[in-house]
């Protein structure tokens, strides 16, 4: 065989360069794409900070939602009814969403009743959280005659089931069916499969799932308006329409007061934060986990 | 020892009679016949889908997981037809271990990987549990690798450490067989020197099946081989003889590298 010949790959060069050419541009593009999200992103948490940090004070977490152009007052009773109503939805909800996800991914499988109930999750999921507020206010709100925390707390739980069990279903599916065979093999019944080995393996995931459930209800106006309302006084009884942050930062931000407008602020920082917290606390679980 | 005296001395501890097995409609094995004596290691060998695996997946019903596989025939254990028996198959399968092709540790550390097995059907003192995981983890050679780190995580050992976790976990359980589906495919040679080692060890206590494809592995831990090839069971018998003076021209082709 001959030696090849000196720059005998010269053929391959144009299209080597063409290929350079098309990767360097669609690099730009792309980091193009994300300066633009990053960009509003970055924005609108800066000035959530610039306007929210001012009606943030101790009264803020001590005190009741005031009276138009009051000196005083602060957003307890919000933050204190939205803590109860989004601790309880979340509490309701992920159990039967953990238990559902576990049926679909470990009992259902392909089986048609397992395909139509993830179909309807998934048409929950999608569902416009208004459609689930309203819904709430026909079969609950309406029925006992008056808005109460409980229909809130009801609202928020039907949000949280579809997340849930989404992420569950879809971690437990990511463990791989050797897992599940090992266990088996020891003479493992189902539940102790499941139990110990594939729900132990996804435990980072179906927990991360549940904090993006907890984030997204934290945030919901739409639900709340039409179950929950509002309460401008303290209260923890969930047989009362009960305050809570989203609904009180629609009211308080659409009205003329100064001071309503602050604090609506100081409310979308609050909420914002939050939901900030939550979303590092899941990346920092499932990071963990590899 | 030699010769056919030995083999009819033996006592067969699984004895498969006109197994035909069925995926979905594929026919994936015909009409297999063979008896795996006791306490002596047998190696299943045969070219990618000749039904080794396939086979071994039977003798403790892991096929029984997937509704699309179905077993028919005859597999006797211990004078009870597995396939039909009243036994619960998570009793079977405490009595017949398996290590699979790639290491399966479980999400937990390597104390209750071993004792997860033991828990389900023994209720011990923590000191019984202490010993048995000990004994289960020297029989594995892996006792002096991992004795002060027993809490330490089950995923965090190597990928040979691994391996012999699992078949410590099979073997705390205290079965009375033991499948190896390629045990050693995914590991280094010095790994699977060490398993190679072991299953040799294990044979004075269990009887060992293996699928491997390492004709060489076959050879040198097996004492009887079965040659498998699209679904039949072409050649069975001492491994010495099987490797040396094979019967059958297939076996002969495929042991020396004619037949890929």
């Amino acid at each position: 065989m001959n030696a090849p010949q000196a720059r005998s790959g010269d053929y391959r060069l144009p299209m080597h360069r063409r290929r350079k050419a098309v990767n360097v541009m669609a690099l730009a593009l792309s980091l193009a794409a994300m300066a633009f999200g990053v960009f509003w992103l970055l924005w609108i948490l800066l000035e959530t900070f610039r306007l929210g940090i001012g009606g943030l004070a101790l009264a803020t977490f001590t005190e009741s939602t005031p009276p138009p152009n009051a000196d005083t007052g602060g957003l307890a009773n919000a933050i204190v009814g939205s803590l109860i109503m989004v601790s309880l939805a979340t509490l309701i909800g992920t159990p039967i969403g953990i238990l559902a996800g576990i049926y679909l991914a470990e009992y259902g499988r392909g089986g048609w009743f397992a395909q139509v109930t993830r179909f309807i999750n998934d048409i929950l999921l999608a569902a416009p959280s208004i459609v689930i507020g309203l819904f709430i206010y026909a079969v609950v709100v309406a029925q006992t005659g008056g808005f109460s925390g409980w229909a809130g707390v009801l609202a928020l739980a039907v949000i949280v089931v579809p997340v849930v069990l989404r992420t569950t279903e879809n971690m437990l599916a990511l463990i791989p069916d050797s897992l599940r065979e090992a266990a088996y093999a020891l003479g493992a019944p189902k539940v102790v499969m499941i139990k110990s080995v594939t729900l132990k393996a996804a435990r980072a995931g179906v927990v991360t799932g549940v904090l993006l459930a907890l984030a997204r209800i934290a945030g919901e106006t739409a639900p709340l308006l039409f179950t929950a309302l509002s309460n401008q006084f303290f209260t923890a009884d969930l047989s009362k329409p009960m305050a809570n942050l989203p609904v009180t930062i629609f009211k308080f931000a659409m009205s003329p007061f100064e001071n309503w407008q602050k604090l609506a602020w100081a409310g979308v920082l609050l909420i914002t934060l939050g939901v900030l917290f939550l979303n590092i606390l899941a990346r920092v679980l499932f990071r963990k986990k590899d | 020892m030699t010769g056919e005296a030995a083999a009819t001395l033996q006592s067969v501890k699984i004895s498969v009679r006109d197994l035909n097995f069925f995926y979905g409609k594929f026919h994936a094995l015909k009409n297999i016949n063979l008896r795996i004596p006791e306490k002596q290691v047998t190696a299943f060998i045969g070219p990618s889908g000749c039904g080794k695996s396939t086979l071994l997946r039977t003798f403790n019903r892991m096929f029984e997981l997937y509704p699309e596989q179905r077993a028919e025939g005859t597999i006797e254990m211990d004078g009870d037809n597995l396939l039909t028996t009243k036994e619960d198959v998570a009793l079977l399968r405490a009595r017949v271990g398996m290590v699979f092709q790639k290491p399966t540790p479980f999400p937990m550390s390597i104390y209750d990987n071993i004792a997860f097995g033991v828990k389900l059907f023994e209720r011990l003192s923590r000191s019984a549990m202490d010993d048995r995981v000990e004994w289960a983890l020297k029989k594995a050679a892996l006792w002096n690798e991992v004795k002060d780190k027993l809490g330490q995580a089950g995923t965090s050992l190597s990928g040979g450490q691994q391996q012999r976790l699992c078949i410590a976990r099979g073997i705390a359980v205290r079965p009375e067989v033991i499948l190896f589906d390629e045990p050693c495919s995914a590991l280094d040679p010095i790994s699977t020197s060490k398993i190679e080692e072991l299953i040799e060890e294990l044979k004075a206590d269990y009887t060992v099946a293996i699928v491997t494809h390492n004709m060489q592995q076959a050879a040198r831990v097996s004492d009887y081989t079965a040659y498998m090839y699209l679904g039949e069971l072409i050649e069975f018998g001492e491994t010495d003889q099987v490797f040396i003076k094979p019967k059958r021209k297939e076996t002969e082709d495929y042991i020396t590298g004619r037949f890929g």
